[in-house]
């Protein structure tokens, strides 16, 4: 009687453990949302009191001290004779707070498709004029990169041939180009579009040529023993096989043509939202400036989560 | 005539110290009927897997060459097929895929109900059916080389090259595959050259075992030939009488090269006069000593 008695009560402790544990299992799922809003939260807080402005305190201050403030344009008197600060001028003292970058927000994105004037675009159409420059150029060099790294990959003797030329090409700034691409296309356009493909085409090469010639020689002898053509070899054993390595490449070149994508824009003044962010700084408008910023970064996570799910289709587990 | 035929063959490779040259094996002579199950034993690095591979095609030897069906071998091809140690199977194709591309190689002209058909054959001979759309990274290390071993029988080769086929599989699971590839290998009655560090595995598949000293400049320099009759299985083979003669003399063999200090006791004269031949007769004394035959 004790015995089974003790069981139950042991059958129960593990029902309720299992319970606890399924709990903590959905609450643990949960959690990182919650930090990720906590620290948020507590970012805007900071943000919001650091950049609270204290209402115009005139104590301690002469008259002429005042009209000499008020002169400068810094304070004004309101009706009654108070002194307050010149909202004017308060647009560009320090940096805006998360309430006026917010109001920004809301106006630029009610505006995001409407054009009101040649360089003035909406939001939408700036991102969308950047999304379609970064794609254009780094599916070119994505492709030419391939192309040439598994010729090299597969030819040892040219690839410690070219090698030189590619650690002494692939460290430059693709910013770097930009003089010399605007001279000789001479036109931003095309320019702004060469130094994403310059920025993008040396990871994907080194390490295609790197991947195709790393590649487990088993599946090239598998490919020579069957006869696969020269054609059925590559798209067959060594394209598939060196695509993880390709897709690592691909990645580090996405990244970096992400990063040459906005300066590329500011430099030439392309509409796009490197665009933006520069010419909210020639507004003087740094609430324009940090949603430009803010907008850059959701631009950079849409096009890397849309490759995250290209990548996951050609990899494979060894 | 020999169907396969190893022809004073010699392997030098670059050392690593520099301009000189290092002969892996050298003068290797063998000959290999039609439908015969040769095995090679020896020691880690005595270049039994360069020997295969140059038959294979997938290297070249420094001198003499490999001859199969009176055509001297010049490069891989569809007529000589290896199972790979590391099974080489293509991870990101399935099952089906996998075999179907060497079918379809191999049979370019048939139609894809054919290959299917043809596929669906090999996976059943292996007891692979249910597995066909999983990836390589699913199965395990005795299913794989099940794959491997359906994609080589499949384009039906002249040479089956087997390279240490089961060296990475578990033990048990070697014994289950050994024994399948007895049956596939009775159906089928391919010309067989296997590489292997097993010596059970060499004497239950095996016709001919040759053994090969240590390197650098290995050679043949015994030929067992494993006089249990067929058809064979792991059970019944240990009560056959020369199971342990056969096993102990090739480990002797084995012990006696392990050192490479070892001074060859057949001296100058077996090596200029090609590989012993051992065979085990019935009445041939209750000691290990070897009959001995040239």
């Amino acid at each position: 009687m004790v015995g089974e008695g003790w069981g139950e009560g042991e059958n129960y402790s593990t029902h309720e453990c299992m319970q606890i544990g399924i709990t903590m299992g959905s609450k643990q799922t949960q959690h990182p949302f919650f930090i990720s809003l906590f620290f948020l939260g507590i970012f805007l807080l900071a943000w919001h009191v650091a950049t609270i402005n204290p209402p115009f305190d005139p104590t301690g201050k002469t008259d002429e001290e005042l009209m000499v403030m008020e002169f400068n344009g810094d304070i004004m008197q309101t009706d009654d004779g108070q002194y307050v600060w010149n909202p004017e001028k308060e647009k560009v003292k320090g940096v805006p707070g998360p309430m006026t970058v917010m109001e920004k927000a809301w106006v630029e994105l009610n505006e995001a498709f409407v054009i009101k004037g040649t360089n003035d675009h909406g939001i939408a159409f700036l991102v969308g004029y950047t999304v379609s420059r970064f794609a254009v150029g780094f599916l070119v060099a994505s492709g030419v990169a391939i192309l040439v790294g598994i010729i090299l990959g597969l030819n040892q003797m040219l690839f410690r041939a070219l090698n030189p030329f590619i650690q002494i090409l692939k460290p430059i700034s693709p910013l770097a180009w930009m003089p010399l691409l605007l001279y000789t296309v001479k036109d931003p356009k095309w320019t702004a579009i060469l130094v994403v493909f310059m920025a993008a085409v040396w990871p994907t090469l080194a390490t295609t040529a790197f991947g195709v010639n790393t590649l487990r020689k088993e599946y090239l002898q598998v490919a020579a023993i069957l006869q696969l053509s020269w054609f059925k070899r590559l798209y067959k054993v060594i394209l598939p096989g060196a695509a993880p390595t390709i897709v690592n490449g691909l990645r580090i070149s996405f990244g970096s043509a992400l990063v040459a994508v906005v300066p590329a824009e500011m430099l030439l003044g392309e509409l796009g939202v490197g665009y933006l962010s520069w010419i909210e700084w020639n507004n003087l408008d740094i609430a324009g400036v940090i949603f430009a910023i803010l907008v850059v970064g959701t631009v950079g996570v849409i096009l890397d989560s849309g490759f995250n799910k290209l990548a996951g289709l050609v990899t494979y587990q060894e | 005539m020999s169907f396969l035929a190893i022809d004073h063959m010699s392997k030098y490779f670059p050392s690593h110290a520099g301009n000189g040259t290092v002969c892996i094996f050298e003068d290797v002579t063998v000959k290999i009927s039609k439908g015969e199950f040769v095995t090679v034993i020896g020691h880690s690095g005595c270049g039994k897997s360069t020997l295969l591979n140059i038959i294979a095609g997938l290297e070249t030897p420094t001198e003499g060459g490999a001859i199969l069906n009176g055509q001297e071998v010049t490069g891989p091809g569809l007529d000589r097929m290896v199972v790979f140690q590391n099974f080489a199977l293509m991870p990101w194709m399935t099952v089906f895929e996998n075999i179907a591309l060497a079918v379809r190689s191999a049979y370019p002209t048939w139609s894809s109900q054919e290959i299917k058909a043809h596929v669906q054959k090999y996976i059943t001979l292996v007891g692979l059916q249910g597995a066909e759309t999983k990836k390589p990274t699913a199965l395990s290390g005795g299913m794989k080389q099940r794959v491997g071993l359906a994609r080589a029988f499949s384009i039906e080769p002249k040479v089956l090259l087997l390279d240490e086929p089961f060296a990475q599989i578990d033990a048990l699971t070697r014994g289950v595959i050994q024994e399948e590839l007895v049956q596939m290998w009775n159906a089928t009655r391919n010309t067989v050259f296997m590489v292997t560090h097993d010596v059970d595995e060499a004497i239950l598949l095996s016709d001919r075992i040759m053994l090969m000293t240590n390197g650098p400049s290995a050679r043949i320099a015994e030929i067992v030939n494993v006089t249990i009759p067929r058809p064979r299985s792991r059970e019944t083979i240990i009560e056959d009488e020369h199971y342990y003669k056969i096993r102990n003399h090739i480990i002797h063999f084995l012990v006696r090269h392990a050192s490479h200090q070892h001074t060859d006791e057949s001296g100058d004269d077996a090596q200029r006069s090609g590989p012993l031949e051992i065979n085990f007769r019935d009445q041939a004394a209750n000691t290990y000593e070897p009959a001995v035959s040239h």
